[in-house]
């Protein structure tokens, strides 16, 4: 009995005082409650949403460990102290434990942050609004990191979280009742408040942003900078797809993500709905890219020719898209909330992350604004799906009258 | 004329503990109790006093607004103790019974050569209305409207519940006349779902629209029913009624005795050796409690299935619609990372470290514990996999939640019961309570709109 007794009677003691929320959040992350069901159905199923948010976490897991070796990988890289590596994806010279070490020593404490400032602005509002503590942050603390250039001042992130946190959730209510997704909401607020350090070649390897303008400076341009530009792809498509490029810290693996996604589905967490019609959104998008250009309707002089001309699928495994729609798309309460809307809602996520991409060269990446866009648009989707549903009950109304 | 409906979403929970196939009857019970909120929005007015005496069929009261609903006695007896709660509500009648029963003499009827009012009249007056129920809002039907189609479901699916092929077995006498007699009081039909594999006895009766109905739970509930046969409009109103009470009306009407005598199936993990009882509507549930034994100390006994049923406790009584008694484990015990650890000894529809979706035909045996705390809504899609009306779950719970009577009725509130949403109630991972918000809502609904 010993720890489950006392916990138990401290609960009983903490039960209507302000310190319930608090102590929940750690009772109930040790122990599920001994709560049985007071109306309705007497049995209920064995998922609940702890469990179903630390199921995006776990799949979150495998990317988080690949951006530790990459940011190490790319530093070193770029220092000149290491080849690039050329053997497949279990290259040596990425997986080494100098890569790890020092990747882990700058992610870590992002990690850190991102989980202690957004869960202490949980438990505050918790107290105060006298509810339990929801598990919506679990997962968006996890992306936060994942999410934001390895370089990020730490004062920074913390800004962001309150922002994000703050503004983009609790104001609304908490989990389950907020409009934009709350990690986008963080990233989106780093994006318009410091544009310079979230753009540029400057940001996303590590150390570069120290070592400006001195001997050892360094940088490390992001596939999408550089196409945006109008240099030829540097890097290879199996880099691309296994992730060994500059990026923000988890988005550059396709592969885990794709391995990741197919987890979410296969456990049911996630809408595969969604992630399908993202994919097909970003398609159906660089083919009509592709066609303008192969048709010569833009010259290849023009701002856009770099980004337009690139092989249309070759857009999933460049920049944030793929981790955008397995990880983000797919957060249900932002997401539509009907199965039909959820198709119109990832193609069009899908579609105008590839079309903000091309045509906003300041700022390559399309999939942030495209899903925060989707987010505003989503219950409008619903509203006219429900539509449907409504006209078809009318209209058997009216075909009994008459 | 047959059709067959086959419901492609829903869930079907096997459990332990299911009823053997067969029938003992329960020891006579000392004392009967009929609970008016059995009867959803009946205010009772007492006909009979403390310590009066009883014949099987005597009005005990009848309700307050529509004083032609009356409610009879299922046994001959005493009436001891009317016992009261908050405001003076009235919670429980306490009948001492007699050793043998006396019957109130109905007279024999002649269903062929009476009307559907003088069978209106009769079904009122013999207490038997209450057994008819109305959608919308999932009432006590008004005798003043006329309904556009009966809906009986004779197909059990609901988890452990009361097999119909089962306890209607040779009561087909019985049923023709109950159904006869009800197809007067429609324009329409009655429309009689059975399960398409088994034998049942409806397959032999007329008068009747029969529909094969094969799928999961919520197949056998009569409201998916009606959403597949004729769903309930604005402005119309369907009647629904249970096979069980088809037969105590047939039976009334054949031998002009109120006979409330029900086949019930005791079932559940807790109960030693679960089986078929004949009893009488408010019985005691020990009578038939000892004779089964129970496993446990302190299970959650449940008059009812378990999804739809009501808590009652060992020393209780049998609802008056219930022809299950179920008893489970109750969960009031802590686990420990329980959200983490994979899980295979409860159900679940995702993958999450569950492993249910390995073993489709496993018998669980689950308890009474929400495995989680109540949060807001947060994940989408699983309502929908085992909800199979042409009804947005999600959505018009949120409706109902905030009071919003336009988008409840466009929604199709006038198509719900509470018992359609158990299922979306069983996999809700937010644990939200469904059909209370179901219900609260539907009576918003006739309390602002009538």
């Amino acid at each position: 009995m010993g720890l489950k007794h006392k916990l138990h009677t401290l609960k009983r003691k903490f039960r209507g005082t302000k310190m319930a929320p608090a102590f929940g959040a750690f009772h109930t992350f040790m122990f599920t409650p001994d709560d049985t069901t007071k109306s309705g159905s007497h049995i209920r199923v064995a998922d609940d949403l702890k469990r179903t948010m630390n199921m995006v976490v776990l799949a979150m897991v495998p990317v988080l460990l690949f951006g530790m070796f990459n940011t190490g990988y790319q530093h070193f890289l770029a220092l000149g102290e290491i080849e690039a590596a050329s053997n497949g994806f279990f290259s040596a010279t990425f997986w080494s434990w100098n890569n790890f070490s020092i990747g882990a020593i700058a992610i870590l404490p992002l990690v850190l942050i991102s989980y202690g400032v957004g869960l202490g602005v949980e438990f505050i509002f918790a107290t105060i609004k006298d509810h339990e503590v929801e598990e919506g942050y679990l997962v968006t603390g996890m992306l936060v990191p994942l999410i934001v250039p390895v370089d990020i001042p730490i004062w920074m992130l913390i800004v962001a979280v309150i922002f994000g946190v703050v503004i983009g959730k609790e104001v609304f209510g908490g989990t389950g009742m907020n409009i934009l997704n709350p990690a986008l909401t963080i990233r989106a607020f780093l994006f318009f408040a410091y544009p310079t350090w979230m753009s540029g070649d400057k940001v996303w390897v590590l150390d570069a942003v120290k070592n400006e303008g001195g001997p050892d400076a360094i940088s490390g341009e992001t596939v999408l900078g550089s196409l945006a530009q109008g240099n030829d792809l540097a890097y290879s498509v199996s880099d691309m797809f296994f992730g060994f490029m500059p990026g923000s810290v988890g988005e550059t693996s396709t592969v885990l993500i794709l391995l990741a996604g197919l987890f979410l589905i296969f456990t049911k967490i996630a809408s595969w709905r969604i992630m399908v019609s993202s994919v097909i959104g970003a398609l159906v998008m660089g083919l009509i890219f592709n066609w303008v250009t192969d048709s010569g309707i833009i010259a290849s002089s023009s701002n856009f020719y770099g980004l337009m001309s690139t092989t249309f699928w070759h857009h999933l495994l460049m920049g944030g898209l793929a981790f955008g729609i397995v990880y983000m798309a797919t957060d249900p309460v932002t997401a539509t909330q009907t199965t039909r809307g959820k198709w119109y809602y990832g193609f069009f996520i899908g579609f105008l992350s590839v079309m903000i991409r091309v045509f906003n060269p300041a700022y390559p990446e399309g999939v942030m604004l495209a899903i925060l866009l989707m987010n505003v648009f989503a219950p409008t989707i619903d509203h006219y799906v429900l539509q449907g549903n409504i006209k078809r009950r009318m209209k058997r109304l009216k075909v009994k009258t008459t | 004329m047959s059709k067959d409906i086959k419901i492609k979403k829903g869930l079907n929970i096997r459990l332990k503990g299911e009823a053997s196939k067969t029938l003992s009857k329960a020891q006579r019970s000392k004392t009967f109790v009929i609970r008016p909120s059995d009867f959803h929005l009946i205010t009772p007015k007492m006909v009979v006093k403390e310590g009066e005496k009883l014949q099987a069929g005597d009005i005990i009261f009848h309700s307050k607004a529509k004083e032609e609903i009356k409610f009879v006695s299922p046994v001959s007896g005493t009436l001891v103790t009317i016992e009261r709660g908050a405001k003076r509500v009235i919670k429980e009648l306490v009948i001492e019974a007699d050793p043998q029963d006396s019957f109130k003499d109905f007279g024999i009827s002649d269903t062929d050569s009476m009307n559907s009012d003088e069978i209106k009249k009769f079904l009122l007056d013999s207490g038997c209305w209450p057994f008819i129920k109305q959608r919308p809002y999932d009432i006590i039907a008004n005798p003043d409207v006329k309904p556009k189609a009966i809906f009986v479901s004779a197909y059990t699916t609901a988890p452990l519940a009361a097999d119909y092929d089962f306890i209607l077995s040779e009561k087909e006498a019985e049923l023709q006349v109950a159904v006869s007699a009800l197809k007067k009081l429609t324009d329409g039909e009655v429309h009689v779902s059975i399960g398409k594999n088994g034998t049942n006895a409806f397959t032999t009766i007329n008068d009747i629209s029969l529909h094969y109905i094969s799928g999961s739970h919520p197949a056998g509930n009569v409201g998916t029913q009606i959403g597949k046969i004729d769903p309930v409009n604005k402005g119309e109103t369907v009647w629904t009624i249970t096979p069980q009470d088809l037969i105590i009306i047939g039976e009334l009407l054949l031998t002009g005795k109120f006979n409330a005598e029900r086949i019930i199936a005791l079932a559940g993990s807790s109960v030693k050796s679960p089986k078929y009882y004949i009893t009488k509507i408010g019985a005691e549930v020990s009578t038939f409690l000892n004779e089964s034994e129970l496993i446990e100390k302190n299970p959650r006994i449940i008059s009812g299935d378990v999804l739809t049923g009501t808590k009652i406790n060992s020393k209780s009584h049998l609802g008056f619609y219930d022809n299950t008694v179920t008893a489970i484990p109750e969960g009031n015990h802590y686990e420990y990372f329980g959200w983490l650890t994979p899980v295979f000894s409860k159900k679940s529809i995702t993958r999450a470290l569950t492993f249910s979706w390995l073993f489709p035909n496993k018998e669980y045996d689950l308890d009474t514990n929400t495995n989680g705390e109540h949060r807001a809504f947060v994940v989408t899609g699983n309502y929908e996999e085992v909800f199979p009306l042409d009804i947005y779950p999600m959505q018009i719970l949120k409706a109902c939640m905030v009071g919003d009577l336009d988008g409840m009725e466009q929604l199709g509130m006038y198509e719900v019961a509470p018992e359609d949403f158990s299922l979306t109630e069983f996999v809700c991972i937010s644990k939200q309570p469904h059909q209370e918000i179901i219900r609260k809502g539907l009576d918003l609904m006739i309390k602002e709109i009538g």
